[in-house]
């Protein structure tokens, strides 16, 4: 009830059944959220946003959401506020390679739309979509600040660059054959130039 | 060869390590600015240096720094922008991924001046693993006695941390990264008060762009009156260019200021000339805010005098005939590309960027898009074209952050360099309906003829 009062949603304990972050997370969270000055914790909430969404599949249901207001002390809404507000953040399940070509300008006189366009014919979905098997989803974005390397895209924490369509197709191989999700945060990233 | 400051040992093997940053000649500013050298001291250097802020708006650091509020009892913040978003740009990632120390240095050397003992590095979150290469960076600093307490034994400390942004093009803009950075929407505030009076946390705050900071490390090392030995007039030192486009060799070349444009684009030293033998087009010199240059104003100015690579010369003419150095974004287009295309590709950019809290900018963005996105599918008309004039002119200048003028820029610049292009699509929709029209029949600019009287 208490909750209710001070008109937040309730941190109801049922709706995050299931929702533990890994030992390791939870210490990321608690070192980021010591780099501020007391009291300024909430500085973290950017970065602690980011490790969630690699500890949640990818995306940040409100139920995620309400477990990272709850560790960090802070409103759900404060959360959700933030989240929605950022591109990187996905409030929608998404494939576990998120390939995000970049499309603005110089990627774009480099031949961005090929890559779409071949990308989306190769695993046979639109921008926007994921594959059926939840391996792949499509996205366009913008400038990603790699217009020397253009056309490229990002998955996860790596950066390729100079696409063709030999590239793309040895990447897409790759990431099947290691069937893990790619996240922004990953430490082994391999970056193509 | 022009000379190098920033990336002078950019081939040296191992130069992303402390060591072999250090056996270079690495982490000397720190030495000769806290040793022998009073923060004052260190603005004054920066101020003799001339140096210009290398975010884009070219404000001079060294004044910048002057501003700062110093009240008894309240901490001060120095905040790097590392929020490369601008299109076209991609120097600071370039530097930051190469030669990471010289981002940690200038920033220990910097807060020093400035008298700040806790610092953020704010980078964008898409450089998530650029950010991973600058906490080894950090923690090598620490681990050799850089950072701290107590630095070098002179009573100094400063921590310093990394940040990762959301991915948000407007948390470059200097307010809305600190809002940002206090783990909030990016929403840019009003100013005043400016940041050098509350910044982050509502305390006095410094924001400098990645080279910027860099910068600080030659000038304390020569002393700023050498480092504006080096370029033209009121452009000084060393600037990054990030080249891409349709050139044979886009990359990052720091150039000394006052290069001409014409040696810039064709000479084999920098982008190499035109890829695949075709003609250019146009040319965006500083990120994709600045107004774009069509062929004949690229290398030569309206007066016919050779055009540089410094803040006056390509900002020569005004809005009528020039442009701006900005963030040093250069963008090449050949003769195959579309100017309205590219120009729709930019204001879906600006839409999209868009932090929503001014109507102007949230609204008027969104009309350009789509009023340039009929246009370039042929569906548009022949009013199409002043109604974008005039909705850019309504942006411009009435929103709370320049977020509005960099959108509303380009499209000008574009229809009044490119006003037949556009014209060309409202009367020929059959023969643009191809997204790649561009490249079967190119159409160049038309360079208007002097007004005689």
């Amino acid at each position: 009830m208490a909750e209710v009062i001070q008109g937040t949603r309730a941190f109801n304990p049922s709706t995050r059944a299931g929702i533990q972050f890994s030992e390791e997370a939870l210490k990321t969270i608690e070192a980021l959220m010591k780099r501020y000055p007391e009291g300024k914790h909430k500085s973290a909430l950017l970065p602690v946003l980011h490790v969630a969404q690699a500890e949640a599949d990818g995306w940040l249901s409100p139920e995620v959401m309400d477990y990272v207001a709850e560790l960090m002390k802070l409103q759900p809404i404060e959360v959700y506020e933030v989240a929605s507000f950022y591109s990187m953040y996905n409030l929608k399940p998404v494939g576990k390679c998120v390939l995000e070509v970049c499309r603005t300008s110089s990627c774009w006189t480099r031949g961005a739309e090929d890559v779409v366009d071949y990308i989306g014919k190769k695993l046979n979905i639109r921008e926007g979509e994921t594959t059926a098997d939840g391996m792949f989803t499509l996205k366009t974005v913008e400038c990603l600040g790699a217009c020397g390397g253009a056309p490229m895209l990002q998955c996860g924490a790596e950066y390729h660059e100079n696409l063709t369509e030999a590239k793309i197709d040895s990447l897409i191989e790759r990431y099947r054959a290691e069937g893990r999700r790619k996240c922004y945060t990953d430490l082994d990233y391999q970056n193509t130039k | 060869m022009g000379r190098k400051l920033l990336l002078t040992h950019d081939h040296v093997e191992g130069i992303q390590g402390y060591a072999a940053y250090r056996a270079n000649g690495g982490y000397r500013s720190v030495e000769k600015a806290l040793k022998k050298m009073t923060p004052d001291e260190v603005v004054e250097e920066v101020k003799k240096s001339g140096l210009r802020g290398r975010g884009g708006a070219g404000f001079p650091t060294g004044m910048k720094w002057s501003f700062l509020a110093k009240p008894e009892g309240v901490p001060r913040y120095l905040v790097c922008n590392a929020d490369e978003s601008e299109p076209g740009t991609f120097k600071d990632r370039y530097l930051m991924e190469r030669i990471p120390h010289i981002l940690i240095e200038g920033m220990i050397t910097s807060s020093y001046a400035l008298g700040a003992n806790t610092s953020y590095i704010y980078i964008r979150g898409e450089y998530f693993y650029v950010a991973r290469i600058l906490e080894n960076a950090i923690a090598e600093a620490y681990a050799n006695g850089w950072l701290g307490k107590n630095i070098l034994g002179t009573g100094y400390n400063l921590d310093l941390y990394v940040q990762v942004g959301g991915g948000a093009y407007i948390c470059g803009e200097e307010t809305a990264l600190l809002e940002s950075l206090e783990g909030k929407r990016g929403n840019p505030r009003i100013k005043p008060p400016f940041p050098a009076v509350a910044g982050l946390y509502g305390c006095p705050t410094v924001v400098n762009n990645v080279e910027t900071i860099a910068a600080v490390v030659p000038i304390v090392n020569d002393g700023g009156d050498e480092y504006a030995k080096i370029g033209i007039g009121r452009s000084t030192g060393t600037k990054l260019i990030s080249a891409s486009g349709n050139i044979n060799k886009p990359g990052v070349y720091e150039i000394e200021l006052g290069v001409p444009v014409e040696e810039f684009i064709f000479s084999d030293e920098y982008c190499g000339g035109i890829a695949n033998g075709k003609r250019m087009k146009a040319c965006v010199p500083g990120g994709s805010s600045v107004p774009i240059l069509p062929d004949y104003l690229v290398c030569k100015t309206a007066a016919g005098e050779d055009r540089l690579m410094t803040y006056e010369s390509l900002s020569d003419g005004g809005f009528v005939s020039g442009s701006m150095l900005g963030s040093g974004g250069f963008i090449v287009y050949d003769e195959h590309q579309c100017i309205v295309r590219n120009t729709w590709n930019f204001s879906r950019f600006y839409h999209h960027e868009s932090c929503g809290q001014c109507s102007p900018c949230r609204e008027g963005t969104g009309w350009m898009e789509r009023v340039l996105h009929r246009l370039e599918k042929g569906e548009g008309h022949m009013s199409d074209i002043d109604l974008l004039v005039d909705v850019a002119k309504k942006i411009e200048g009435n929103t709370i952050c320049p977020l509005g003028d960099a959108a509303a820029w380009p499209v000008a610049a574009a229809i009044r360099h490119f006003r037949h292009e556009f014209e060309y699509h409202v009367l020929h929709p059959d023969k643009i309906k191809d997204p790649k029209h561009g490249y079967r029949e190119p159409i160049m600019p038309v360079k208007p003829e002097p007004v005689t009287a």
